[in-house]
């Protein structure tokens, strides 16, 4: 820049020109297929699916040389293991039990939530008690109050409902609140401009502008609830009947059946990606992501 | 509405108009008792520098604030919630629904206010799409279009709800300045062929010079009446002409003279 102004250097005086513009046809590709390496490795689900094939291989690899299948059983043993526990019938009447409850209070604590946000972006006192309790009980963990949901409600599923619904409100109303406050401006005005008020501003505008909060709410109360669920399913006796996933777990450490502990967890971890990769990944691309709300 | 030459009364009125809104730390005055009347078949521009209330004023007439004084009546009645009766164009891209196709977007308010029956909404979306030449873009989401798309989507939007007086609040000021041009051509086609009243808002004296039919000069902090003119001899034909450039340098001098007395007394 100095030097500029300390030689004053002015640009060349060069000749106009205007010219036809050229025919574009045949001047190089416009549209090439990618090769077939480019196009699987963009999929997402293949690359994936490479990262867990590593892990499998590290795991059977390393639990062959520790040689203990008491402690780490090997991931063959663990698969067939699952293999054996879903044919027997076992596994899979406990998964169905756990995703019951689970749905049960997954869907108490959202509906929970609706209501409380919607009292709270529609007066200053709710808006109060919101924050006010969602700084209280946010950061309790769910299953600290299982001990109280016990007491009150016994073993059964009860408790377990009532500790789901503390771990989804919380996460779900939180986001859904945040989201409603991020609607622009332009939005609001556009919406009350076509004379919607109330409800129907809230259904037709604020919900469907706020989705992508929302939705990020519904998922990491489901990873809450989930994880809850199982946890509290650990502490619970076999009183509830037929137990869930959890008890499935403890009631095979109790046995030294360890690659069915393996199973258990194994199931706990496929269930949780599945409803992440294949329920709510259909949810978005439907959603946020056709509307460009969302990447 | 379209309208015949014979129907030409007053429309809105706005008498005595003062505008008062609060940030977190003062009260500010927008405008101080402004009056102006729009007729029907207007081209209705709000001209002012940035901090002469003419936004503000806009919010207004759309219904979004109360003036502390005086009244705004749109067909002799006072103006009191916004309404679709009133149909506004915002500035920004994102005032279309982004969860709403291009058709959808146009039929919403139509259907939400329950004024069309959804067949009907269709029919008329398609007409008024058609009009602002997006036929092709139908069925495609707000993110896909560009900005210029955008702005035509929700003009047509506003003029399919057939509202007695369409806002404009700067509309093209975030578009490109060819973009812009082509808008401005377009809006002014659009009025020859269908005769609608618009109230618009903008910062250029060029675009109100182009786009309007009468010309309200507000001056800043508070907005307040500084003249109300005839423009509507003009269109981008004329641009550059010997009565172009004098209405042009009329209103430059009206605010410039503004300008230079508020430096001076800063």
């Amino acid at each position: 820049m100095s030097t500029l102004a300390e030689t004053k250097i002015a640009p060349i005086e060069r000749p106009e020109y205007e010219r036809e513009v050229v025919e574009h046809s045949g001047s190089g590709e416009v549209e090439r297929r990618l090769s077939a390496w480019e196009r699987i490795s963009n999929i997402d689900a293949l690359r994936r699916l490479f990262i867990l094939l590593i892990l499998a291989i590290v795991w059977e690899l390393y639990a062959r040389w520790l040689n203990n299948p008491l402690m780490f059983p090997t991931f063959s043993a663990t698969m067939s293991a699952l293999v054996d526990s879903v044919v027997r019938g076992e596994l899979l009447s406990r998964i169905l039990t756990s995703i019951k409850i689970l749905l049960m209070g997954y869907g108490a604590g959202v509906g929970i939530a609706a209501v409380l946000t919607t009292i709270a972006v529609s007066t200053r006192i709710g808006t109060d008690l919101l924050s006010t309790l969602t700084a209280m009980f946010n950061p309790l963990p769910a299953i600290a109050l299982l001990p109280l949901a016990l007491l009150w409600f016994g073993l059964g599923i009860p408790s377990l409902v009532f500790v789901i619904v503390h771990s989804v409100l919380w996460a779900v109303a939180l986001n859904t609140y945040t989201g409603f406050l991020g609607v622009s401006e332009t939005q609001r005005m556009a919406g009350q401009n076509y004379g919607l008020r109330g409800l129907r501003y809230v259904l037709f505008i604020l919900i469907p502008a706020a989705f992508p909060s929302i939705l990020a709410g519904l998922k990491i109360a489901w990873a809450f609830a989930w994880r809850t669920l199982i946890a509290a399913e650990l502490v619970f006796g076999v009183s509830s009947g037929s137990g869930g996933l959890g008890w499935f777990i403890f009631e095979n450490r109790n046995l030294l059946e360890t690659a069915n502990v393996f199973a258990g967890l194994t199931a706990v971890i496929v269930i949780g990606l599945l409803v992440e990769s294949v329920v709510f990944r259909f949810v978005e691309e439907r959603t946020v992501r056709k509307w460009g709300m969302q990447r | 509405m379209p309208i015949s030459n014979s129907d030409t009364g007053k429309l809105l009125e706005v008498k005595g108009v003062t505008l008062q809104y609060k940030t977190n730390e003062h009260l500010v005055t927008a405008t101080h008792k402004v009056d102006f009347d729009v007729y029907r078949g207007d081209r209705f521009i709000l001209l002012g520098p940035s901090g002469c209330g003419k936004s503000t004023l806009l919010k207004a007439v759309a219904g979004f604030m109360k003036p502390v004084e005086g009244s705004i009546l749109l067909n002799a009645h006072p103006v009191e919630r916004p309404g679709p009766d009133r149909m506004m164009v915002f500035q920004e891209f994102d005032q279309l629904l982004p969860w709403k196709t291009v058709l959808q977007n146009v039929t919403f308010p139509m259907t939400a206010t329950g004024s069309h029956s959804q067949r009907v909404a269709n029919e008329k979306a398609r007409h008024y799409i058609e009009k602002v030449n997006l036929s092709k873009f139908a069925d495609a989401y707000p993110h896909m279009l560009s900005g210029g798309m955008k702005q035509r989507v929700a003009l047509a939007r506003a003029m399919a709800m057939e509202p007695d007086i369409l806002l404009m609040d700067e509309p093209f000021a975030a578009l490109d300045a060819l973009t812009r041009r082509k808008m401005q051509d377009e809006l002014l086609r659009l009025w020859d062929d269908i005769r609608f009243t618009v109230l618009f808002v903008t910062h250029s004296i060029e675009e109100a010079v182009i786009v309007g039919s009468r010309i309200l000069v507000l001056s800043p902090h508070p907005g307040r009446v500084k003249a109300e003119l005839n423009a509507g001899a003009f269109g981008h034909a004329e641009q550059g002409g010997e009565d172009f450039m004098k209405l042009n340098n009329r209103i430059h001098k009206m605010l410039f003279a503004e300008a230079i007395a508020e430096g001076t007394v800063a």
